[in-house]
């Protein structure tokens, strides 16, 4: 099945080829936060840090406000972008309430009932 | 030669290291998952694997997008947890088995696969929490071959493909010289989705059909698409995938020894099943 052919699915970009190229230097930055000392180069200059990894003007500011669904539109990939959320201690259930405009207490109430 | 003794899907969710890390296993909402593990590792308790080949996916320690196998097989002495950047507790080190790695390899690429074959590789938590609740007190004495399945960027394998790579492993395992008894393991699942304005995706019935099908008639789940696993089970669903590659290495008479479903733990429809593989 090519890109053309795959199903289109509400509420989410399947991250292939054109998001790997478009959030590349995001993903990069966001991997390079399985090292401490990454992670802690970031917070004390934040700037700096986007600017080493060559972010553009919409993944810095995406980054600046802590938006996922930004993120994502500017190519990230939640498994390194969870690496940026996990800077800050927040889980995937935080980033699913954001997403969704919920509460993260309605975000948990919706997977307990999905199990009903 | 080596023997497939059976057959373990579990999920890998993070959250479940921290809770094993807290201690939380009678905590009321961890109980109805951890209560699963018990019979499983009674289980193992009478099969004995020396050996574990673990189906997987990276989510980012040791594969980045610079370098993304679609196929990896693990050919290394020992492999090494590390930080993934979230503050997981670290499982530490597994050892290795290059020598029938390198066996599975020359078996796969006959098979007309052509996997990264990996000398160095860190493994993640898709690795370390199955073994961890399987044998909480460590994997002292089991080697460990690790496979990863490319499940973060598409386009996919697909299911058949996966299916297909499962059956070439248990070919390589059948003309493995070594009296040993293997597991296979197929690690992730079930349904979820962590991104977008779907996150929180789970889609019970799919599981559970999956479930079933994956005892007797594995064949019946490889029509999917890594596409359209995404659209049904979630875009992190997609790991079914791992487990469906696993269930390719049985070829005997298969039958089902226990199973859990529980939703949910963190994002994640969570299950285990325990499949033993007996001799034709």
């Amino acid at each position: 099945m090519n890109a053309q052919a795959r199903p289109q699915i509400a509420g989410t970009t399947l991250f292939d080829g054109q998001q790997a190229m478009k959030g590349y230097a995001l993903n990069r930055m966001c991997y390079s936060f399985n090292e401490a000392d990454n992670r802690k180069s970031f917070v004390a200059d934040e700037d700096a840090y986007c600017a080493r990894y060559g972010l553009n003007q919409a993944q810095r500011n995406a980054i600046r406000h802590r938006n996922v669904l930004e993120l994502m539109a500017a190519g990230g990939n939640i498994y390194y972008l969870a690496k940026f959320a996990g800077i800050f201690g927040l889980s995937v259930q935080d980033l699913g309430a954001q997403q969704t405009g919920m509460t993260v207490e309605q975000f948990k109430a919706k997977l307990v009932q999905a199990g009903k | 030669m080596a023997q497939v003794i059976g057959y373990v899907g579990t999920s890998h969710i993070p959250a479940i290291g921290g809770a094993i890390a807290r201690n939380l296993q009678q905590d009321p909402y961890w109980k109805p998952f951890f209560d699963g593990f018990p019979a499983a590792r009674q289980w193992l308790s009478l099969s004995k694997p020396d050996v574990v080949v673990v189906f997987y996916n990276d989510h980012g320690l040791n594969f980045f997008l610079d370098k993304m196998p679609t196929f990896a097989v693990g050919a290394a002495n020992e492999y090494a947890n590390a930080d993934e950047g979230w503050g997981l507790p670290n499982f530490g080190t597994y050892h290795g088995y290059p020598e029938l790695s390198w066996h599975i390899i020359e078996q796969l690429v006959t098979d007309e696969f052509d996997p990264m074959t990996c000398q160095e590789m860190k493994v993640d938590h898709a690795f370390t929490i199955p073994l961890k609740l399987l044998w909480p007190e460590g994997t002292a004495g089991i080697r460990t071959i690790p496979i990863a399945i490319n499940t973060v960027q598409h386009p996919l394998p697909s299911a058949r493909r996966c299916y297909k790579l499962g059956q070439s492993v248990g070919r390589a395992l059948a003309s493995w010289p070594e009296k040993q008894n293997v597991l296979v393991l197929g690690t992730g699942g079930l349904s979820h989705q962590l991104d977008g304005q779907r996150a929180g995706f789970i889609n019970k019935s799919f599981d559970l059909m999956c479930l079933d099908k994956l005892v007797g008639h594995p064949e019946q789940l490889t029509g999917y698409s890594g596409a359209q696993l995404a659209e049904i089970a979630g875009t992190q669903g997609v790991e079914l995938l791992n487990w469906i590659a696993a269930r390719g290495a049985l070829d005997g008479q298969v039958r089902e020894v226990h199973r859990n479903y529980h939703i949910p733990i963190s994002n994640t429809a969570s299950a285990l099943l325990v499949l033993e593989n007996r001799p034709q």
